[in-house]
């Protein structure tokens, strides 16, 4: 009884102690800034404790978790087929592209591969994904910056991409839509022709950015040469994505990584590039996305020229039971890379199941990053990094 | 040439008469025209812009949206947060109101049609449009927000600032007319020439351009409209100084910002582009019998009105284009560019104006 007690008071007072810490204005002449946990630069409820003498930030601090809804410990509970349920809501705007790895794990412990045709279109769902996700990104950046108009624009168009996902999958923003060894169900009619008007809009969409934010006098003397993210440093925080290919790094899991190259994917069979930026600073950030939906959109064009046909889903056993092992795959989602370390013990559920989320990863830089910077910056440099807040506390 | 001499109208009624009418058409002419371009612009112009329709529900095309917001701010509960300096705190937004009524005084609507016609109206005008800085930074202060305090020092910063190429840019107009009163400004451009062509008169707009190009970026970083929002920058301040308020507080800073942009429209039309005068040719057509001066009260504010919505225009239109600049970078704007140019003006002007 005492044991317990005395542990109780001792938390108590560790969190009363790092409470204090957060709170309280250190130095005479500093001050502290909360930016969040409600602060419309953290698009959800990030808390980034600012130690700021003047509008400089001497020190930033991001606390995390205040959205954390305990998707690893809940999925210990859920069935394979239900767990892709819970980590559609991982990173909301992009939700097919949080499916596709852990479905590729449980597929890859069972020994089964999808088909063809499966694997083809997931591609083509897990592209889409990434231009609904970043379009709305190339909007928000203006706003973060003052220009209101540009998501406006952003909310647009991307809904031409979220009714094609809507009319795939039935989900608009939740597809739910991956199973193990295949698809739930094949394209419907004319979506192939439907998808490719959707992305001429997406295309006249980008060089709508272009003229109004790229090319903008004002966009580049608020973003360039701020947050600039040298490769080694980035690579050093576990930075993924566009984020660390704007600072030079040529990484790209859809090019790097087996899955991309025709295990899950089916990556291998396009004419496509990897975008990167030598600069490493947010314009670069931004640069690199508007050419990363380009490139997304020239490859769903050739993956539906190419569509293969066949089944869609592999012969799977009716009640899915996963043999035991452990399997941790990865693939290059909307903000980077997303994994899924899976361990099974040859049950009905997994025994354990680790995500790493890149915005999570993304944000451990941003103590490193906001130092020394200005307070306009540090939400030019938050808007540029990236983040979803479902996807750093999952 | 036309006659510009006042009529003696107002002598028939008594003091207060006068007065209280006076008093009413400072609220016409400050409340109208603001919900005008409220409606028009914030509203409906923007929602275009951005791909929506606006406010649809509230009476014909959401016309009657006004009146509902104004239901809604009246009702909500007026907070003033705990640690606030309370009295300075519900002062500040009758400051800001004050500036914006104090500057609507010396506009002229007509020959006859001013509320006062001071011989210094412009300098009165440019000194009265930094009354609000006082207020911004007692909402600043006052609110006990860190936010409300950096947006507040932020606007100060920025206000005084952009004060300078603000009455930079109107001294190439005074050294051209040759009078700091309005209604002898207004008069110059419509008696005015350009090299004896006189058709048009001589909208200063086209002598000083860059006098006007400068005037209407200062009137947008005096109103703390984007590109010069860093005050109030709603993604990273909530609002700046205007964070803490709610209710009938808000809505008065709300009407001060956008009413103050009317009457630097006004200011603006005024200054260069012949106030409430119509062109010469269109009053020799119109008033054959020379009745001029009596008329124009009644249509001047209509001319004011037109010139004003064409100049708001601009402002809500850049507005809702351009990111918004860094603080410093916003200063580095106003000292090193805007300044210079101006003083380049009123050189300029001040040497033509000698030889000519």
């Amino acid at each position: 009884m005492t044991a317990i007690s005395e542990r109780r008071q001792l938390a108590y007072i560790a969190a009363q102690a790092a409470d204090a810490r957060v709170n309280i204005e250190l130095e005479a002449e500093g001050m502290t800034l909360n930016v969040g946990p409600q602060h419309p630069a953290t698009h959800g409820t990030l808390r980034i404790v600012l130690q700021l003498d003047g509008e400089e930030v001497v020190g930033a601090d991001p606390i995390m978790g205040y959205m954390h809804r305990g998707y690893e410990k809940l999925a210990e509970v859920r069935t394979y087929p239900q767990v892709t349920t819970l980590i559609n809501r991982i990173d909301w705007l992009g939700s097919f592209a949080n499916e596709v790895p852990f479905i590729l794990a449980a597929e890859q412990l069972m020994e089964i591969e999808a088909p063809a045709r499966a694997k083809w279109i997931r591609t083509i769902l897990f592209e889409l994904a990434r231009i609904a996700n970043v379009t709305l990104f190339l909007g928000d950046m203006g706003v973060q910056l003052g220009a209101v108009t540009p998501v406006f624009y952003a909310f647009r168009d991307r809904e031409y991409i979220l009714n094609q996902i809507e009319a795939a999958t039935g989900g608009r923003f939740h597809p739910n839509f991956d199973r193990i060894g295949g698809l739930k169900d094949d394209l419907p009619a004319g979506w192939i022709a439907s998808t490719k008007t959707a992305l001429d809009e997406i295309r006249d969409f980008c060089d709508e950015m272009e003229e109004l934010i790229v090319g903008n006098e004002i966009f580049e003397a608020r973003t360039r040469g701020i947050g600039v993210i040298p490769a080694d440093v980035g690579l050093s925080y576990g930075l993924s994505g566009a984020n660390v290919r704007a600072s030079g790094v040529d990484w790209d899991l859809r090019r790097d990584s087996p899955i991309g190259q025709g295990q899950g994917l089916a990556y291998d069979e396009l004419d496509w590039k990897v975008w990167t930026h030598p600069d490493g600073d947010s314009f670069a950030r931004y640069w690199v996305r508007l050419q990363e939906v380009r490139e997304a959109c020239n490859m769903v064009d050739q993956l539906l020229d190419g569509l293969p046909g066949g089944p869609i889903m592999a012969k799977v056993p009716r009640i899915i039971k996963v043999p035991e092992g452990e399997a941790y795959v990865a693939t290059e989602n909307p903000l980077g890379e997303m994994g899924y370390y899976v361990v099974s013990q040859g049950g009905l559920e997994p025994f354990r199941v680790k995500i790493r989320s890149a915005s999570f990863s993304n944000m451990s830089i941003t103590p490193w990053l906001l130092k020394g910077t200005y307070v306009p910056d540090v939400i030019t440099i938050l808007a540029s990094l990236y983040f979803i807040l479902g996807d750093i506390d999952r | 040439m036309l006659s510009l001499t006042t009529s003696t109208v107002a002598a028939e009624f008594a003091y207060w008469q006068t007065s209280g009418f006076k008093l009413l058409m400072a609220f016409v002419a400050v409340l109208i025209p603001a919900g005008t371009t409220v409606y028009l612009y914030l509203f409906k112009m923007v929602s275009f812009m951005q791909s929506r329709l606006g406010p649809m529900e509230a009476g014909p095309y959401g016309s009657l949206q006004l009146l509902a917001e104004l239901g809604k701010n009246a009702q909500k509960e007026d907070i003033v947060p705990a640690r606030a300096d309370v009295l300075v705190f519900k002062l500040a937004p009758y400051v800001v109101l004050l500036s914006t009524f104090l500057l609507v005084l010396v506009v002229p609507w007509g020959p006859d049609a001013v509320f006062a016609d001071f011989d210094t109206g412009i300098f009165f005008a440019l000194a009265v449009s930094s009354v609000s800085v006082i207020g911004i930074l007692m909402a600043g202060w006052a609110s006990a927000s860190k936010y409300s305090l950096l947006g507040g020092l932020r606007a100060a910063g920025q206000l005084i600032a952009y004060e300078l190429p603000l009455v930079l840019a109107v001294v190439g107009v005074v050294i051209q007319a040759g009078t700091l009163n309005m209604q002898g400004i207004v008069a110059a451009q419509i008696e005015g020439e350009i090299f004896g062509w006189g058709a048009i008169g001589n909208p200063f707009i086209l002598t000083q351009i860059v006098g006007f190009l400068i005037f209407m970026v200062a009137v947008q970083a005096e109103l703390t409209q984007v590109p010069f929002d860093m005050p109030i920058a709603e993604s990273e301040l909530v609002s700046g100084y205007m964070t803490e308020y709610s209710g009938f507080r808000f809505l008065m800073f709300f009407i001060g910002e956008f009413a103050t942009a009317n009457i630097f429209a006004f200011l603006a039309a005024v200054l260069f582009l012949g106030g409430w005068g119509v062109p010469p040719f269109v009053a020799d057509a119109l008033f054959a019998d020379g009745n001029y001066s009596q008329w124009m009260n009644v249509i001047g504010p209509l001319v004011m009105a037109t010139k004003m919505l064409a100049l708001t225009f601009i402002i809500y239109w850049v507005r809702f284009t351009y990111p918004r600049f860094r603080e410093d970078q916003l200063q580095t704007f106003a000292w090193k560019y805007l300044i210079p140019i101006s003083l380049v003006n009123i050189a300029v002007t001040g040497f033509l104006k000698v030889v000519l």
